[in-house]
């Protein structure tokens, strides 16, 4: 994601001359066609990443569209006030990118894990979330949160993930979900780098016998909502799957929605990060398989719980 | 858009009686609306009057061009005082400073955002206004706007480990276009700031991280008006200018006396005020 999040941005650095790069000493290398092509629009903020909010909103104030870059914890929860009072606050269209979130950056530990920045931002007033499923999301969400001129938090995982798309998704926008594949008996709605997960999940479901719809909602704030009346409507059962704490994440925001609209058919099972952190060592996988996140074991949840459901 | 270089000709008289008009309101407005930071407004104020009757390259009538000066009040505490200028520089209708602190009014008493014309930050939590400012430094130096960027600091401000991350990457991006003053009464909200966090020697600090730095009388208000204005574009490090005050200054039985960073004058002190002020 993030090769794919450098590459769209030199790109876009070229299309438009407001484009300004700020990163926090991190990424080495990988503006490297960035910085040779636009000298004078990238720079290298320091470990202080307080600071570094504070001067993508003084640059968005004066014009400019900056893009705020570093791992996920320390450009959301180490500057949230920040993010809050000089981005939100001024609506300045800063565009803040993360890398490493959910638990991308497994092995470095509980220090590098981020499963709370979408409950922290999207409860700020003029913020859009946006988690991408892939690369191809990844490009498509930076260039839609540059024409977007409001402030934009971007999500993403890191390097290496298995690809969905074959090109940036025509029909993406913010705040609307993209469906890629339809079924009757469960619908998966996936948020950020989950969505391959949650493809196999279904997968192993269909072998199952069990019929699954999945859509990539990579727009945590605003919901899709009317994707999920239809949704909701259409399937007994809507599953959320986030790299994410359950308190605060997407699966919340969408509980909000059912409860805030009385939607009384379906029912919800949130998956993601239960509450606690996580403390062992090993990659993102193995700790995935640790936390429930497996495509296995969402699986297996989905079918234990269309049988409770079918018992009671 | 005013000039600067139209006003070789520097009046302190002028300024000074502006400064004085300044502290005069915005005792009125702390006594009317039993507002705190009466103090920190007045220790503040010679700087302001420099600013908007010297310094700044503003226009009411335009408060958005792209090549105006910013100048953000960091220590947004002095909200009152900024509002006083903004006013009586022709930003705001005169008989809003009346609205202070009053239910529905855009006079809030810490500066909104995107809501009063001449106001270019919000501020209130303090250490936030410096990051803006470099951000708006580097800016305009992209964008090739031969613009200044001026914010006022507290001393007790200085204790925000942000200011120092926003010093060290002003001064390694060579922001000659920048300036901060520091409003150095000696006092935080609640004690001494050298016995608070250890701030001296200020201007050593300031200038160790890269900055110009230099000690001023920030109440003489001719050597600030000629400080802040001789702030340039070309200059290869940004300006700190350290301006020792006097917190309450201006009104005797305030000076330097803490209380009055809480407490909101009476009737009879708004009076006596105002005659120590030469206003009545």
């Amino acid at each position: 994601m993030r090769n794919a999040f450098a590459n769209e941005l030199t790109t876009l650095g070229g299309e438009d001359n407001r484009v300004v790069m700020l990163s926090g000493d991190i990424g080495n290398r990988l503006f490297d066609k960035f910085r040779a092509k636009h000298p004078d629009r990238f720079f290298n903020c320091g470990i202080a990443e307080q600071n570094m909010m504070g001067v993508a909103a003084g640059m968005a104030m004066s014009g400019l569209r900056p893009i705020a870059y570093t791992i996920t914890p320390f450009v959301t929860t180490r500057c949230l006030e920040q993010i809050r009072t000089d981005v939100c606050y001024h609506e300045a269209p800063v565009t803040i990118v993360a890398v490493g979130a959910g638990l991308a950056y497994a092995g470095l530990g509980p220090t590098h894990h981020s499963c709370e920045d979408i409950s922290f931002l999207r409860s700020i007033p003029n913020m859009t979330v946006v988690c991408p499923g892939d690369e191809w999301e990844v490009r498509a969400a930076l260039r839609a949160a540059i024409a977007d001129d409001r402030p934009c938090y971007i999500r993403m995982g890191k390097k290496g993930e298995p690809v969905v798309h074959d090109s940036i998704p025509a029909d993406f926008a913010i705040g609307r979900a993209l469906s890629l594949r339809k079924g009757r008996d469960v619908c998966l709605l996936s948020t950020g780098n989950m969505l391959p997960e949650v493809l196999e999940a279904a997968d192993l479901l269909e072998k199952e016998g069990i019929s699954a719809s999945v859509a990539s909602f990579h727009t945590v704030k605003p919901l899709d909502e009317v994707y999920l009346a239809t949704a909701f409507a259409d399937h007994p059962l809507i599953v959320t799957v986030e790299e994410h704490s359950v308190i605060g994440g997407f699966g919340a925001a969408v509980a909000e929605w059912l409860i805030d609209t009385g939607t009384r058919s379906g029912s919800l099972l949130r998956i993601g990060t239960p509450d606690r952190f996580y403390k062992l060592s090993g990659e993102q996988d193995f700790a995935r398989e640790q936390l429930g996140l497996s495509a296995q074991q969402i699986a297996g949840r989905i079918v234990e719980t269309r049988r409770q459901k079918e018992a009671s | 858009m005013t000039n600067t270089k139209d006003h070789n000709l520097l009046d302190t008289v002028l300024l000074q009686r502006k400064a004085a008009q300044l502290r005069g309101r915005v005792v009125e407005m702390s006594h009317k609306a039993r507002a705190a930071h009466l103090a920190s407004c007045l220790s503040a104020c010679d700087v302001l009057a420099a600013a908007y009757w010297h310094v700044l390259n503003v226009n009411p009538a335009t408060p958005d061009a792209p090549e105006r000066d910013r100048f953000i009040l960091s220590k947004g505490h002095a909200a009152a005082a900024l509002y006083a200028a903004l006013a009586y520089r022709g930003f705001l209708p005169e008989e809003e400073l009346d609205s202070f602190c009053q239910d529905g009014g855009r006079l809030a008493e810490h500066p909104p955002a995107n809501l009063l014309p001449g106001v270019e930050a919000a501020t209130g939590s303090l250490g936030h206004g410096l990051p803006i400012g470099v951000g708006m430094a580097m800016a305009g130096r992209i964008r090739g706007e031969r613009f200044r960027v001026f914010a006022l600091l507290s001393d007790g401000e200085n204790n925000e480990g942000s200011v120092w991350e926003a010093a060290m990457l002003a001064s390694a991006q060579r922001l000659g276009n920048l300036c901060v003053i520091v409003d150095y009464n000696k006092w935080q909200a609640t004690a001494r700031s050298n016995e608070t966090l250890e701030l001296a020697p200020l201007r050593d600090k300031w200038a160790a991280f890269g900055w110009d730095a230099r000690e001023i009388d920030g109440h003489d208000i001719a050597a600030l008006a000629v400080e802040m204005a001789a702030v340039g574009y070309e200059a290869a490090r940004p300006v700190a200018l350290i301006a020792h005050t006097i917190k309450g200054k201006g009104v005797s039985f305030m000076e330097d006396d803490n209380n009055w960073h809480y407490r909101a004058p009476t009737a009879d002190e708004v009076a006596a005020a105002h005659e120590e002020l030469g206003l009545v």
